[in-house]
């Protein structure tokens, strides 16, 4: 029974989707609060990194070694974040040109390659990996249980981050505030909100989140060190935020639908099902330009749109 | 959170900007990149000595330094010319792949004709492969105002997956069938190799003499005619461009195709230059769409100033190959461009504003 293979395709959907879970939701608070971040696959490789330099450096037992890393690697893509907040809200410059520039600068060529090389993590495995967790034998319950208690610490985490962002988005006045500066900063900036302020922290905070999701491929997933293993995750991440229309919980299921559709070739390979490989490869990257197509137009664009002061840099100056 | 400096737009541009900007952003990347040398171990002087020494300082680097500066000027023109319209191509790097794939299809189909048409035959292909490539990007913008940045995006990383099939996954026209464990493509014969034209010691690739000439044209298509002018209509003002009868939709479909074509022609180059062989993993590690995104950056969309850049990204790649080692680690040039990329974005402030003390009293009154 557990072993049905539709049952392994939905695990591997939660286990892969978990990272780009994490990146999305912190691209969705930074794309509310009206800044676009394509910096994301950057900061998930400089978390990743971290969090490998941080589980191979730190003494101490298991799970302080794991929560530790976790924390490294948030601290770092938070730190990339900043930059990127400190060059958009502070300096007002092309946020796109920005966002690729923090990509080329910490992507896979660039500063998170060198640190692996100068920190020497690539040559031996991580010896404190974030290891599969079942929560008080749930993962024994049939059906249910191989698919969503057969996960890490952070598939659970990210449920309740998940809950809380829905809430936090949607029923507090701070969450109405961040909405409000990503619609219309002039406005906000009149009732007296600082707008400058939401936007640092909420980039910040997609940064530290992405930072996360790329621990998550570097010490669940491989888990070793290898440049550039996020694998355009980044990428998709940000599609994935105009997939759940900028909400959370839809974020959540496209991040699990496109989960199941990377690791498709794997599970259908160790069950020697012949398909091609390479077009399993592609499915994901395919499927993202399809689905942007379909939201692209029709009524769920009008409905569910992007916030309205995405991308644009705000100066109180020309109110 | 209130900074204590403020930006106040600048009502006139002074003249020196127009040097000191870029001059200054170069400046402040050498001074980050010496932070992050520092903060390692390393000695900064000594690794920019060795880059200048490696990558410009003797007529034979300063030969490499053109080849490694070829695929980035054909790139960076391929950005320049999407990007002035306010399309964000960034899928230069898949359309280059598909250049080269285009290129040594008729590398080896042409093998038997005279090089003039065996070169001119991988010219086309190229363009027409990459140009095609980013049409897809162009056609789905245009019709279904798909956000390009994404698809386009997507579609590198489509292209690298077909291009590793071509060369490992199946037994297609470029693999090599005598190539056993390790699979490799057909290598061209010498015949289909592109020469180089000498001046004094100095080598030049053929292909950097026809990115000159590529570049030249875009400046005459973008300056003196047109369809530049109309481009410029719909970059600055997409309701004018509306009015004036402009057909952006059919636009924005030519300038990806365009934008593709070039970068296509760059795989060409590559090919016919350098590799004479389609190298699936080569071209991939080299990473020439996303520095192309540098280059045009760095020349503010100046199609004749993406060729002056792409040299000198060109002698900072150069000397990385050459230097990779302990000392020098991959992912340092990498750095090292995008520290030359933010500070050439953060620069470009200068030029719109002036930074001026915060009035906090004043301020806090307002707020």
């Amino acid at each position: 029974m557990n072993n049905n293979i539709l049952i392994i395709i939905l695990a591997s959907g939660v286990f892969y989707g978990t990272p780009l879970f994490f990146a999305a939701l912190g691209e969705l608070f930074t794309e509310r609060s009206g800044v676009l971040n394509l910096g994301v696959e950057g900061m998930m490789l400089m978390g990743g990194v971290s969090a490998v330099w941080a589980s191979q450096h730190i003494p101490g037992t298991s799970w302080f070694v794991v929560l530790c890393s976790i924390l490294i690697g948030a601290f770092a893509g938070a730190l990339v974040a900043a930059l990127h907040a400190f060059l958009c809200v502070t300096l007002r410059t092309n946020q796109t040109v920005a966002g690729l520039s923090i990509t080329i600068f910490a992507g896979a060529l660039g500063l998170s390659s060198y640190f692996a090389n100068v920190w020497d993590v690539a040559s031996e495995t991580v010896k404190h990996p974030i290891r599969i967790l079942n929560p008080g034998g749930l993962a024994d319950t049939p059906i249910v249980g191989p698919i969503l208690f057969h996960q890490t610490i952070l598939t659970y985490l990210s449920w309740v981050l998940c809950v809380l962002s829905v809430v936090y988005l949607f029923r507090t006045r701070t969450g109405l505030k961040l909405r409000s500066v990503g619609e219309s900063p002039q406005t906000a900036d009149a009732v007296g909100i600082n707008v400058a302020k939401y936007r640092y922290i909420h980039t910040i905070l997609g940064g530290a989140l992405a930072g996360v999701g790329g621990t998550y491929y570097s010490l669940t997933i491989v888990p070793q060190w290898v440049d550039g293993v996020t694998k355009g995750a980044g990428w998709i991440a940000i599609a994935l935020v105009i997939f759940g229309f900028w909400r959370p919980d839809l974020t959540l299921l496209g991040a699990y639908l496109f989960g199941a559709l990377q690791s498709l070739g794997l599970t259908l390979k160790s069950r020697n099902i012949q398909i091609n490989g390479s077009i399993l490869d592609a499915m994901p990257f395919i499927m993202t330009v399809l689905v942007l197509v379909i939201v692209s137009g029709g009524w769920a664009h009008k409905r569910l749109r992007a916030p309205a002061s995405l991308g644009v840099p705000y100066e109180r100056e020309e109110r | 959170m209130q900074s204590p400096l403020r930006l106040e737009r600048r009502l006139t541009q002074p003249k020196w900007l127009n040097w000191g900007v870029p001059l200054l952003s170069l400046l402040g990347a050498l001074i980050l990149g010496g932070i992050v040398l520092f903060a390692t171990g390393k000695n900064p002087i000594s690794v920019y000595a060795r880059i200048v020494e490696r990558g410009f300082a003797s007529t034979d680097a300063f030969s490499r330094t053109l080849i490694s500066a070829t695929p980035f000027a054909f790139t960076g023109l391929a950005a320049s010319v999407a990007f002035r319209m306010g399309l964000i191509n960034i899928g230069g790097e898949g359309q280059l792949y598909l250049g080269t794939i285009g290129a040594a299809f008729a590398g080896i189909a042409f093998q038997d004709q005279p090089t003039a048409v065996i070169i001119a035959t991988m010219i086309i292909f190229g363009m027409l492969f990459g140009g095609a490539w980013a049409a897809i990007v162009g056609i789905l913008k245009a019709k279904f105002s798909t956000n390009e940045i994404i698809t386009s995006l997507m579609l590198n990383y489509v292209a690298a997956i077909f291009l590793d099939y071509l060369i490992f996954n199946s037994s297609s026209y470029w693999r090599d069938p005598k190539s056993y464990g390790f699979p490799t493509g057909k290598r061209l014969t010498k015949n289909a190799y592109w020469n180089d034209i000498s001046i004094g010691s100095i080598e030049i690739p053929f292909g950097f003499v026809v990115a000159v000439v590529a570049a030249v044209i875009v400046w005459f298509l973008y300056n003196r005619t047109r369809f530049g002018y109309e481009v410029g209509v719909i970059a600055s003002s997409p309701n004018a461009a509306r009015y004036a009868g402009i057909r952006a939709r059919w636009k924005i479909i030519t300038v990806m195709a365009l934008s593709g074509a070039l970068a296509g022609l760059g795989g060409a180059s590559d090919v016919g230059d350098f590799r004479h062989v389609l190298d699936a993993k080569g071209v991939q590690i080299s990473g020439y769409g996303y520095t192309g995104i540098v280059v045009a950056a760095l020349a503010r969309l100046n199609p004749l100033s993406a060729i002056f850049v792409a040299v000198f990204l060109g002698g900072l790649s150069n000397a990385g190959y050459a230097l990779q080692g302990p000392d020098f680690p991959s992912g340092l040039v990498g750095t090292l461009q995008g520290l030359i990329l933010f500070t050439a974005v953060a620069g470009e402030i200068l030029t719109r504003y002036r930074i001026k003390r915060q009035n906090t009293i004043a301020d806090g009154v307002i707020v």
